[in-house]
């Protein structure tokens, strides 16, 4: 069932995604993209659990660690340069 | 069980902050409060789920954050308008490798028969390497540490398809028996590295708009597969949200070029290096500097095409002075900017925003077309295919059908060029030809400064 119930969320956010993007205007692109790798980079939050809940495997220790930082390089990255980029657009006389 | 609640409970906040965050970027006047409420939302995510009771130890997940931070800051901080596409292609194949990488160790951890997730888990290796090594070429090529130009081997298709079809097997046999396939889950992974580079390989430097995109929209597709793996909403949400970004811009840098995503993906354009038909020897006019500020000093109302070439030839400043120079002097001026001008969506605003052009003076190529009539000069800067009126009626060119900037009605045109080299798709521009055309050769910059210096000249005498 959990599995249908997810599909379902799927579904809607696929179409709550088309909506909301298609109304971004051609001149803000560039940062609609970057701002989507910054919320890409919510994987984060998989990423912390796994770091933080098992006290396993060295190897595994590794792969969520970097996981983490990856995960954060987009979160922060993303961010910032989505920022940098929309602070520049100014409408006349501003 | 309550705090299960409560972390859930505080996701369904922050999917609606982010899916506020995108819906402010629809305008440029709340774009960057849209962005901060967007961070918000993450800010809240992470903080809700570092609270979780399954987290017993901190010192991997500090130590990954303040790497990963001030790596991304200092990119953030670096990183200058022209660089955006390598940046954000990067930035692409660090999101799937992450996700690739939460998928790994939750299967080593754990690996489970249940086909609920062995089935994302394949998933979600072969896209999320694919989206890694994919993006790692794209940057390569777009940062120019690899040739730009596409990059083919013989027998390349047959590779593909062998890679394609032990990728289904590799994943029937992974499926059917997770637990002890984990030679299988390796194999899967490195197969699926590989066939990321190969897929990026081949296709030139003019596409790379489109392959951005289709980029993007996997490292959303690989969030949604993990968000299944590890039975996480938030995932499933925002990977659904960056899915659908992907594709509407794929979609759209696909339609200015008139081309369909299979044909950029996998077919690569053949430069028809068709002799055109020489029946009559058809010679472009020159203009000098002097003449061309004549003609500027009396119009009403200028157009001005930016394409890449503008901003590799740096003058984006030099543009921006013209233009005010030529406001003063009581002239309207807009810049008209095509779907595909730069080397990823939107590329050109950004450059242009960069340089203080105001973005009410930036206008899409729908809008601009109609105006045409109106329009006394239309200055072409760097700008080749796009304004190519071929594309509008001559069936046997190569961009026939592409949507273009329709400078031809203009009054006067003028092109600011080297020499009378073809654009990307290597088609002759019959726009050079026409009667109210005026080629002003020489470097963008130059031409422009020296248009600027008669400015002046004009006005303190």
């Amino acid at each position: 069932m959990d599995f249908i119930y997810l599909l379902f969320i799927l579904a809607l956010s696929i179409f709550l995604g088309f909506v909301i993007i298609s109304r971004v205007p051609p001149l803000l692109h560039t940062p609609l993209m970057s701002e989507a790798n910054a919320i890409s980079g919510i994987t984060v939050i998989g990423a912390v659990i796994a770091a933080g809940s098992e006290i396993g495997s060295p190897f595994t220790i590794i792969l969520a660690t970097t996981s983490v930082a990856l995960a954060t390089y987009n979160v922060v990255g993303g961010y910032l340069i989505t920022e940098k980029m929309l602070k520049m657009f100014k409408k006349k006389g501003q | 069980m309550n705090m299960e609640i409560f972390i859930n409970f505080t996701y369904i906040i922050s999917c609606m902050l982010f899916a506020f965050g995108l819906k402010m970027l629809g305008s440029p006047v709340t774009a960057r409060k849209g962005n901060f409420i967007s961070m918000s939302g993450m800010l809240l995510a992470v903080v809700v789920t570092l609270l979780s009771n399954h987290i017993i130890t901190f010192q991997w997940i500090i130590l990954g954050m303040v790497i990963g931070a001030s790596a991304g800051a200092f990119t953030a901080y670096r990183a200058a308008m022209t660089q955006m596409p390598e940046t954000i292609a990067l930035l692409h194949g660090f999101g799937g490798l992450a996700s690739l990488l939460v998928d790994w160790s939750a299967y080593h951890n754990h690996p489970t028969a249940n086909l609920m997730i062995s089935i994302p888990t394949f998933l979600s290796v072969v896209i999320g390497g694919v989206t890694f090594t994919g993006s790692c070429v794209a940057w390569g090529k777009l940062s120019e540490r690899l040739p730009g130009k596409s990059i083919k081997f013989p027998g390349m298709q047959f590779v593909n398809i062998a890679i394609l079809i032990s990728l289904v097997v590799g994943g029937f046999i992974f499926i059917s028996d997770p637990i002890n396939n984990y030679p299988i889950f390796l194999a899967i992974m490195a197969v699926s590295f590989i066939f990321g580079i190969f897929l990026v390989i081949p296709i030139g430097g003019a596409d790379m708009p489109v392959v951005i995109s289709v980029l993007n929209s996997y490292s959303g597709l690989v969030a949604c597969t993990t968000g299944f793996v590890i039975n996480n909403t938030v995932l499933i949400v925002v990977g659904a949200l960056v899915g659908a970004n992907g594709i509407i811009l794929s979609i759209i840098m696909c339609k200015a070029m008139n081309r369909s995503l299979t044909n950029v993906l996998f077919g690569g354009f053949a430069p028809t290096v068709k002799a055109k038909s020489d029946g009559e020897k058809k010679e472009a006019k020159s203009m000098s500097l002097e003449d061309a500020y004549l003609v500027l000093e009396a119009a009403k109302s200028v157009v001005i095409v930016p394409g890449y070439g503008l901003a590799v030839a740096q003058a984006q400043h030099a543009v921006r002075e013209l233009s005010e120079l030529l406001e003063k002097n009581g002239c309207e001026v807009r810049f008209a900017i095509h779907p595909v001008a730069g080397r990823m969506p939107g590329h050109m605003n950004v450059l242009l925003a960069e340089s203080n052009i105001p973005y009410d003076q930036l206008v899409e190529m729908e809008a601009i077309n109609p105006t045409f009539d109106t329009v006394d000069v239309a200055i072409v800067i760097g700008a080749n295919d796009v304004v190519n009126p071929a594309a509008r009626h001559d069936k046997a060119s190569p961009i026939y059908g592409m949507p273009i900037i329709d400078v031809d009605k203009a009054r006067t045109v003028f092109v600011l060029k080297r020499s009378m080299a073809t654009g990307f798709a290597g088609v002759e521009n019959e726009l050079f030809y026409y009667e109210n055309t005026s080629m002003i050769f020489g470097d963008a910059k130059q031409t422009l400064q020296g248009l600027i210096a008669e400015f002046k000249a004009s006005a303190a005498a």
